[in-house]
C-alpha cells in the first residue's frame, strides 16, 4: 500500500502546534509507516505540492498571503485538518481584531522604534482587517482545538484518520487545552 | 385527579418520577440522577432562564421550555436529550462564543470556566458563526477584582448572587440586547462602587469575566458551592 501523503502548513500562529507535533516523539516512527511527510516548515519543499491526502494546518487567516495559502491547501487537499485553537477559533492573533492593524503596526513599527520608525510595505503581504478561522475561508473537515492539542492528541487523532477509524474529537481536547 | 394533590408524577427521559407541586423539571430531574445541562442555574440562587441551556421538551407543547424555571404537572412527559435539543445548545454555545471574545488559551479561568467545559460536553469542536470581534473594556478600578466584558455571557449570576445573598445589590445590567452589560452601581467604577468586597460574585461567575487579582493565572478554580451551605444555615437560623 502506497503511503498517504502528508502536509503540514504554518501560517499565523506560533509554531507551538508543530511543536506538540514533533512531541510525540518515537510515535513518529510508526505514523511514518503509513504517511510521507511531503511538505512543511520542516522539509525542504517550497511549493505546495498538487495532491495532498492530510493537511495540517496551524494558524489563523490574517494577511493576503495566508489567504491565497489556505485557497491554494484547499484545492490541492483530500483531508483539511483545522490544527490549533489559532486555526479552528482565531485564537491569540484574533485578538487585534477589536483594535484594526493600523494601531497593531504602529505599536509595533512605530510607536517602540527608535532608528527609522516606519511601516513596511514591500515583501511582507498586507494584514487583513479581521483575523479568522480557516473554516471561514475554505471547507475544513476535522477540527482539532486545542493550545497547542498534546502530543497524546495527535497521535490519537492522526491514527484514527490514516486508519481510517472513528474519532472522537470532544473526548480528546477542547478549546485553549 | 385534582391540581391541588401535593405530590406530582411525569415521566422524564422514561422513568417514571415523582415530584413536589412546584418544583422546577430541573430540581427532579436532579434528584433522579437525570444530567441537564445548565449555565446561569447555580444551586442557591433565584432561577431566571437567561441562557437556554436547559431547554426540555414536553409531550404535546411545541415549544421548548427552560427546565430551571418550569415547574412539573401531573403526567408530564419531559425529554431532556435529543438531537433537535442537543442542536440547540450547541447553537447556544456558539452564539455566546461569537457573541464576545472568548479566548480560551490566555483566560484566566482557562481549565476552570463552566462556557469552556460545556462546550468540550456538548461536543463543540468549532464555532460555525462569524465572531463579532467587538472592543470591550476591562474595569480593574477594584483593588481585589476584576471585570473583563470580553468574557462575560450574561449569565447575571453576579447581580443575583449580589442582591440576595449578599444583600448589596450592586450589580446589574445595564442596555438591552447585544449591547447588554453588567455594571456597580450606576455604571461607576467596581472601584468606586458601594461594593463590600465580599467576593461572592467572584466565586460564582461561571467564566472569567470576574476574577481575583491575586491569583492570575491559568490556575484559578472557582468555589460557588457555599451557596447553598450559606442558605441552609440562615434558613436555620
Amino acid at each position: 500500500m502506497s503511503k498517504l501523503k502528508l502536509a503540514t502548513v504554518w501560517l499565523d500562529g506560533c509554531s507551538g502546534c508543530h511543536m506538540s507535533f514533533l512531541d510525540m516523539d518515537e510515535r513518529l516512527l510508526a505514523l511514518a509507516e503509513h504517511v510521507e511527510v511531503v511538505y512543511s516548515p520542516i522539509v525542504d519543499t517550497k511549493e505546495f505540492p498538487d495532491e495532498v491526502d492530510i493537511a495540517l494546518v496551524e494558524g489563523a487567516v490574517a494577511s493576503v498571503d495566508d489567504e491565497k495559502k489556505i485557497r491554494k491547501i484547499r484545492a490541492h487537499t483530500k483531508l483539511l485538518v483545522a490544527m490549533g485553537d489559532c486555526a479552528v477559533t482565531g485564537n491569540v492573533p484574533s485578538m487585534r481584531n477589536p483594535l484594526g492593524p493600523e494601531a497593531i503596526l504602529d505599536r509595533a513599527y512605530i510607536e517602540n522604534v527608535s532608528a527609522q520608525p516606519q511601516i513596511p510595505c514591500v515583501v511582507v503581504p498586507q494584514l487583513l482587517r479581521i483575523v479568522r478561522p480557516i473554516h471561514e475561508f475554505v471547507h475544513v473537515d476535522v477540527f482539532l482545538p486545542g493550545c497547542p492539542p498534546s502530543a497524546d492528541t495527535f497521535h490519537t487523532a492522526l491514527t484514527a484518520l490514516v486508519t481510517g477509524q472513528p474519532l472522537d474529537i470532544p473526548a480528546l481536547t477542547r478549546f485553549g487545552a | 385527579m385534582s391540581e391541588n394533590v401535593e405530590v406530582k408524577t411525569l415521566v422524564i427521559d422514561g422513568h417514571e418520577v415523582s415530584a413536589r407541586r412546584g418544583q422546577t423539571i430541573l430540581e427532579v430531574a436532579r434528584e433522579n440522577n437525570i444530567d441537564i445541562p445548565t449555565l446561569c442555574h447555580l444551586d442557591g440562587l433565584s432561577d431566571v432562564g437567561a441562557c437556554r441551556m436547559c431547554l426540555v421538551e414536553i409531550a404535546g407543547n411545541n415549544k421548548l421550555l427552560p427546565a430551571c424555571v418550569a415547574t412539573v404537572s401531573e403526567g408530564m412527559q419531559v425529554t431532556t436529550s435529543s438531537e433537535r435539543l442537543q442542536k440547540h445548545r450547541r447553537t447556544i454555545l456558539e452564539l455566546l462564543f461569537a457573541e464576545r471574545n472568548h479566548v480560551c488559551s490566555v483566560c484566566v479561568a482557562n481549565g476552570h470556566c463552566e462556557l469552556q467545559s460545556l462546550a468540550q460536553d456538548q461536543g463543540l469542536t468549532h464555532v460555525r458563526l462569524p465572531y463579532r470581534n467587538p472592543d470591550l473594556h476591562v474595569d480593574a478600578s477594584h483593588e481585589r477584582f476584576t471585570l473583563d466584558h470580553n468574557r462575560c455571557i450574561l449569565c447575571t449570576r453576579c447581580v443575583r448572587v449580589c442582591a440576595e445573598i449578599e444583600g448589596a445589590h450592586v450589580w446589574d445590567v445595564m442596555g438591552r440586547g447585544i449591547n447588554s452589560m453588567v455594571i456597580t452601581d450606576l455604571h461607576e467604577d467596581w472601584g468606586s462602587s458601594s461594593c463590600t468586597r465580599c467576593g461572592k460574585c467572584v466565586q460564582v461567575c461561571p467564566t472569567g469575566a470576574l476574577f481575583d487579582k491575586s491569583k492570575i493565572g491559568t490556575s484559578h478554580p472557582k468555589y460557588p458551592d457555599f451557596l447553598p451551605y450559606l442558605n441552609l444555615m440562615r434558613e436555620a437560623q
